[in-house]
């Protein structure tokens, strides 16, 4: 009994003394947890890498933000070199989760921290990352673009010396370039202008330029035919140009007399204010014979659909393959997109024009077959892994990064 | 040397471009970045080439009276209103710029843009004439789409939108792909040709 009792009471005591004790853990947690609550967010995860296919002098700094905390006003980016010495190198407003240093030197190691501001003092320092800024001589992800154009040089090259050499070269015939020669002669015929749109892009843009050269064509056998040559343009380094390469026409067909600098006029940069000005000229001049070659966008069905109701014969090419459908519909004959690439060689018939174009279709034929082989090599590749590592490794040679 | 100095030019001008599409050291990103600079700078100044010659064809009609001179002093006056409107109060918002561009010239483009829907319809009339297979597969194929993408498509036969889907994603985008890869080789072989100097007819001859 005398046992018992002193079990009792040593039970009664144990109880006693161990509740405050569960009390203590407890708001100790919660102690913690508030602290947890009231501390300000760290960067977390920092990683300083040298910024990939540069030209140099750059780091790129990534990190993450802890989910727990006091969110911060904002953050600072620290740097220090080998010398020891420390700058802030940048303050970023809250929520940056990366950065590119641009102010390095290549070949010294950096070492980077983030801190964290709240109220303008610092309350967080993130761990520290190091990196050693670098340049580099190519870009990895065009390396099969590279191999691609020199293949596609060589083929060119190939050709175009066969060409020089008499070679003959078959070109299929391209209906809307024959008709070149009938459309100005028409337009001479029935004593109307011949109106040339190139378009509203810059000279920077590949189509203009080569619609520049077939303008050089149609200005000669303009000069030839003695007609009048229409260039309204939309940009006034084109007008420029536009101006020497009709000049030149005139010149090579000994016709300099009948070049007409005031023909090949600026109308405005404005899309649909160039669209209104040539639809304009179509309705005031009525020309009997209309080329709208180059890049285009909305405006293309308005001029051509305005060329049409003047009656002109019309001939149009450009390689925006969201306005060709318009161009089918509404000119009497249409290039597509690489033929009118095509047209200056195809115009003059010259071996090494020939040549080009011959190597070019070549190139089209390789990629025809570098096509195949990916769409065969992707399907079968489900069910055949070595033919999904072709499928990848042709994935990789044409993508460009 | 005439054709000598301008070739020389475009083979240099053209090689930087293309060592800078695939090299980043320098001194090519820089020189890449600097002829872009460059042509910018060119395209800019040549806006005062395009305004002078805008200036003297019209000027030149009206002094003439030349064939529709009588449009000419309306341009001419359009394009000084907003050159002075622009050089005395600036271009900012709520000033008299702003008020012609916003109230004239855009409402005028937006108008040049609509003319768009009725020449869609004259010329998808002419284009959707069923006067052979082509043209009729072409009239087929352009009434699903269009049938597809309005909800009476649907309410006709469920199968019309997915119909549709199939028209836009497949041969659509098939038949697109294949022009783009077509110019894209048009786009190479041009620029190898103009950079070097095979093509040189924009020079004025072959020789």
């Amino acid at each position: 009994m005398n046992n018992l009792s002193t079990f009792l009471i040593f039970l009664l005591l144990f109880a006693a003394g161990t509740a405050p004790a569960d009390n203590a853990d407890q708001s100790e947690s919660v102690v913690t947890e508030a602290a947890e609550e009231f501390r300000v967010q760290e960067a977390v995860d920092l990683e300083a890498s040298d910024t990939e296919e540069d030209a140099g002098g750059s780091v790129s700094l990534t990190w993450h933000m802890e989910i727990a905390g006091i969110i911060p006003d904002s953050l600072g980016i620290m740097r220090s070199d080998p010398s020891g010495g420390e700058e802030l190198i940048a303050t970023l407003p809250e929520g940056f989760v990366m950065y590119n240093d641009e102010s390095v030197d290549n070949g010294i190691e950096y070492s980077y921290w983030i801190v964290s501001y709240l109220g303008g003092t610092v309350e967080a320092c993130s761990d520290r990352a190091v990196a050693v800024p670098s340049a580099q001589w190519i870009y990895k992800g065009r390396i099969g673009m590279l191999i691609i154009l020199f293949l596609m040089a060589a083929v060119i090259i190939y050709y175009i010396e066969s060409g020089k050499k008499g070679k003959e070269l078959f070109i299929r015939e391209i209906a809307g370039l024959e008709a070149v020669d009938d459309a100005v002669g028409r337009a001479t015929e029935m004593g109307k202008p011949v109106l040339y749109v190139p378009g509203i892009a810059d000279m920077d843009d590949i189509q203009t330029i080569a619609s520049m050269v077939i303008l050089g064509r149609v200005a000669r056998k303009t000069a030839e035919y003695g007609s009048s040559l229409l260039v309204p343009t939309s940009r006034s380094v084109v007008m420029s140009v536009a101006q020497e390469v009709v000049k030149e026409g005139y010149i090579q067909a000994g016709r300099p007399d009948a070049y007409n600098k005031e023909n090949i006029q600026y109308l405005t940069d404005d899309q649909f204010g160039y669209a209104a000005g040539v639809d304009g000229i179509m309705v005031r001049e009525k020309p009997a014979a209309i080329f709208l070659l180059g890049t285009f966008y909305a405006e293309s069905l308005i001029l051509a659909e305005t060329g049409r109701s003047v009656g002109a014969i019309q001939i149009a090419g450009t390689a925006m393959p969201s306005q060709i459908p318009f161009f089918v519909a509404a000119c009497d004959y249409t290039l597509i997109g690489e033929e009118l690439f095509a047209a200056s060689a195809y115009l003059s018939r010259e071996p090494k024009l020939l040549g080009s174009l011959k190597g070019q279709d070549a190139a089209k034929l390789f990629f025809i077959i570098l096509i195949i082989v990916g769409v065969v090599s992707a399907t079968i590749g489900d069910y055949w892994s070595p033919l999904k590592s072709v499928a990848e490794f042709l994935r990789k040679l044409v993508t460009v990064n | 040397m005439r054709l000598i100095i301008p070739l020389a030019i475009t083979f240099t001008a053209g090689m930087i471009m293309i060592l800078n599409f695939f090299i980043p050291h320098q001194p090519f990103r820089l020189l890449g970045d600097n002829l872009q600079e460059w042509f910018m700078i060119v395209a800019s100044g040549a806006i005062f080439l395009g305004a002078m010659n805008l200036m003297h064809v019209h000027s030149r009609k009206i002094k003439l009276k030349l064939k529709n001179w009588k449009y000419s002093p309306v341009t001419i006056i359009g394009f000084l209103l907003m050159l002075v409107t622009g050089l005395i109060y600036g271009v900012t918002e709520h000033r008299p710029f702003d008020y012609l561009f916003m109230n004239v010239v855009a409402p005028m483009g937006a108008t040049m843009f609509s003319l768009l829907a009725f020449f869609v319809a004259s010329a998808a009339f002419r284009a959707f004439r069923a006067s052979n297979w082509r043209a009729t597969l072409l009239l087929t194929s352009a009434f699903l789409v269009m049938l597809g993408q309005v909800p009476i498509g649907a309410m006709i036969w469920d199968k019309i939108p997915l119909a549709k889907v199939w028209l836009m994603s497949i041969p659509n985008t098939a038949g697109q792909r294949a022009v783009m890869i077509g110019a894209a080789m048009g786009v190479v072989s041009t620029s190898l040709r103009i950079i070097f100097g095979i093509e040189r007819s924009y020079l004025g001859g072959t020789d």
